[in-house]
């Protein structure tokens, strides 16, 4: 065992705390300096001349909006510091305080402890600072005329996004009868995915260069679907990995991606028969921070130089520190994520990458289930509409007719 | 039983999940808040799952002096030592809280960690470079259409060529083209693919949701 890089990077740890302790040294001065805001001088600062509240509209009758003209003393520079808002109960009349807010802000939504159906009032004091006459500074409080009653009502539909829901119910018809059809052994043509198709030949290559595959399943946990998307591909990568008798290790970065890819890659093992070949420290948790988990993962490719690496999840700013570590580790990777911002990084640091939406169609293209073929018909059939959609909004736009992005848009 | 349970619940909080998108208000909104708390209750115990399969991969490593086992002593080491930390400055008496200024929690973490991932994090500017040396380079068509625009963009946004043409150019010529440049075809191809992702999710959130998808319970019919 080299113990000569573990004592470096303790070395390193220790410098970086003594340098972070000197910054704190040096900035020392300034925290400890007190910044003390100029307080103008008070003259008569008038209240704020009407608050009205009313209920917000498409939600669950948890929340009031609260709005108010500006004190006339409100201005750039004035004595008015900022503004603190009260309610009462309507038969009690006894208001607290429920938050505050800077000068020239004019509204604010109450969106705690809010029952629906129940009458409230709202007042807003305004707040200034005086200067009194031996210097010394104090802040008075204005207040206003209260709300008349307003009682937070329960929507039973949200009707901004009644486009929303026509499109997804005429998508997911489209789909279930894609999936249905496909079922009846019905002919499903899908394109073909160059990163896919590069699967079996990546991972061969890993066989016959003797080394392991590492995939990589984002820094996302379990409730986002690109996981989801990413862990049904690690479940067709298993297979091939088993089949080959090549060693794949998937180091994770949440408790339950670990667990879930543990369950994923077992069946595939079985599946390829070869139950006994699965080991469960080849699925290991790192950590759930975004680059302290960047870190270790670069750690083991530049120590374990793998010959095949997948990104197959949702990935950040630590997408490109990845990446260029296994590119300059000479590992072929491939990667896939709907995120549209780190995919510049992946296509130009990997061999070969999932853009957006094949990452969700990467797994039906590798089952060759008919259902799930069938699915990615549907997603097609809505494309189709919306590529439609788009050619005939750009012509009715152009000859100012009408807008029809309005029926596109979620408020 | 095994497979017919995670599916009906997957079933079950999928088409809460969607409603409750449409419908706000009455038992679908307040299941769904009640949904979303059990996701962080399960989530906050798995967090312990995480920490002492950690630990144990490592302390086997340890023991059997496997290939780079100190690292794992850095790893078992420091996690040990974090958790120790936050305990005492938890439970100890004279702090208030365990992210109190002045504990050893708060030390650790302002000291170490915060710079480690500073230092990750600035390592990208050096990646960028790099990734963009090889995306630039005119290999093919597209490659070269990508260098061009990214030379005008870069060029104008810096702005380095609009003070370079200035005694030709009058005015901002470079930096509203790099402007054009961002704002139609970038913004064009971006929402091309902004669309296929959220046709992506939902097509394959409706096979997870219908039980068409199974590979993450482990797969099978």
């Amino acid at each position: 065992m080299n113990v000569r890089r573990p004592l470096c990077l303790l070395f390193a740890v220790f410098a970086i705390v003594g340098l972070s302790r000197a910054q704190d040294g040096d900035g020392a001065d300034t925290a400890s300096a007190e910044i003390i805001a100029e307080a103008a001088p008070v003259i008569s600062p008038l209240p704020v001349p009407s608050v009205t509240a009313s209920d917000v509209p498409n939600d669950d009758g948890s929340a009031i909006l609260v709005e108010w003209e500006l004190s006339p003393s409100d201005s750039v520079g004035g004595a008015v510091v900022g503004y603190r808002i009260y309610r009462a109960f309507a038969d009690s009349g006894v208001f607290v305080v429920i938050g505050n807010r800077s000068a020239r802000q004019n509204s604010t939504v109450n969106g705690e402890e809010v029952e629906p159906g129940v009458d409230y009032l709202y007042r807003v004091d305004v707040l200034a600072v005086r200067t009194n006459a031996d210097g010394s500074s104090d802040t008075l409080a204005i207040p206003s005329q209260s709300s008349v009653p307003v009682a937070a009502v329960v929507q039973w539909f949200n009707t901004d996004r009644l486009w929303a829901l026509i499109w997804f119910v005429i998508i997911a018809a489209a789909t279930i009868y894609f999936i249905e059809k496909a079922k009846r052994g019905g002919n499903i043509y899908v394109r073909k995915i160059g990163g896919i198709d590069a699967v079996d030949d990546a991972i061969g290559r890993a066989t016959e260069m003797g080394r392991k595959v590492f995939f990589v399943p984002g820094i996302q946990d379990m409730n986002d679907v690109q996981t989801i998307a990413g862990i049904a591909i690690l479940g067709r990568v298993g297979a091939v990995a088993a089949e080959y008798e090549t060693r794949l290790e998937v180091p994770t970065s949440r408790s339950m991606v670990m667990v879930t890819a543990r369950e994923t890659l077992k069946e595939s093992y079985s599946k390829a028969g070869r139950p006994d070949s699965f080991q469960e420290d080849q699925v290991y948790y790192l950590t759930d921070e975004q680059f302290a988990y960047a870190a270790a993962v670069d750690g083991r490719i530049v120590r374990e130089r793998p010959a095949t690496i997948f990104y197959m999840g949702a990935f950040f700013a630590e997408s490109l520190i990845l990446s260029e570590t296994g590119n300059a580790a000479g590992a072929i990777q491939i990667a896939g994520t709907a995120e549209p911002t780190q995919l510049p990084f992946f296509v130009a640091a990997c061999d070969y990458t999932l853009l957006g939406e094949e990452l969700f169609a990467a797994s039906a293209y590798l089952s060759r289930e008919p259902r799930q073929l069938g699915s990615l018909k549907g997603q097609d059939f809505g494309k189709g509409i919306f590529l439609l959609a788009i050619l005939l909004g750009v012509i009715l736009a152009t000859a100012n007719l009408i807008d029809l992005s309005q029926y596109f848009r979620i408020n | 039983m095994r497979r017919e349970v995670p599916l009906l619940i997957t079933f079950i909080t999928g088409v809460v999940f969607a409603l409750s998108y449409f419908i706000p208000g009455g038992w679908l909104g307040q299941t769904e808040r009640v949904f979303g708390d059990w996701i962080t209750i399960v989530q906050a115990f798995a967090v312990w799952l995480g920490v002492l399969n950690l630990l144990k991969i490592s302390l086997i490593k340890i023991q059997r002096k496997e290939h780079d086992w100190g690292y794992s002593v850095v790893i078992a080491v420091c996690l040990v030592g974090t958790i120790a930390a936050g305990m005492y400055s938890g439970f100890a008496p004279q702090f208030e809280s365990f992210r109190d200024p002045e504990t050893p929690f708060n030390f650790i973490f302002r000291n170490i960690f915060a710079p480690l991932g500073a230092t990750m994090f600035a390592i990208l500017a050096f990646y960028v470079a790099s990734a963009s040396y090889r995306a630039f380079r005119a290999r093919n068509r597209e490659a070269t259409i990508l260098l061009i625009a990214s030379f005008f963009v870069m060029g104008g946004r810096v702005p380095l060529l609009d003070s370079i043409f200035m005694p030709i150019i009058d005015g901002t010529f470079f930096a509203d083209f790099a402007g054009w440049i961002m704002s139609y075809p970038v913004t064009a191809g971006q929402r091309a693919i902004a669309i296929g992702i959220a046709l992506g999710i939902m097509a394959s959130s409706l096979r997870v949701i219908l039980g068409i998808e199974r590979s993450h319970i482990g797969g099978g019919n």
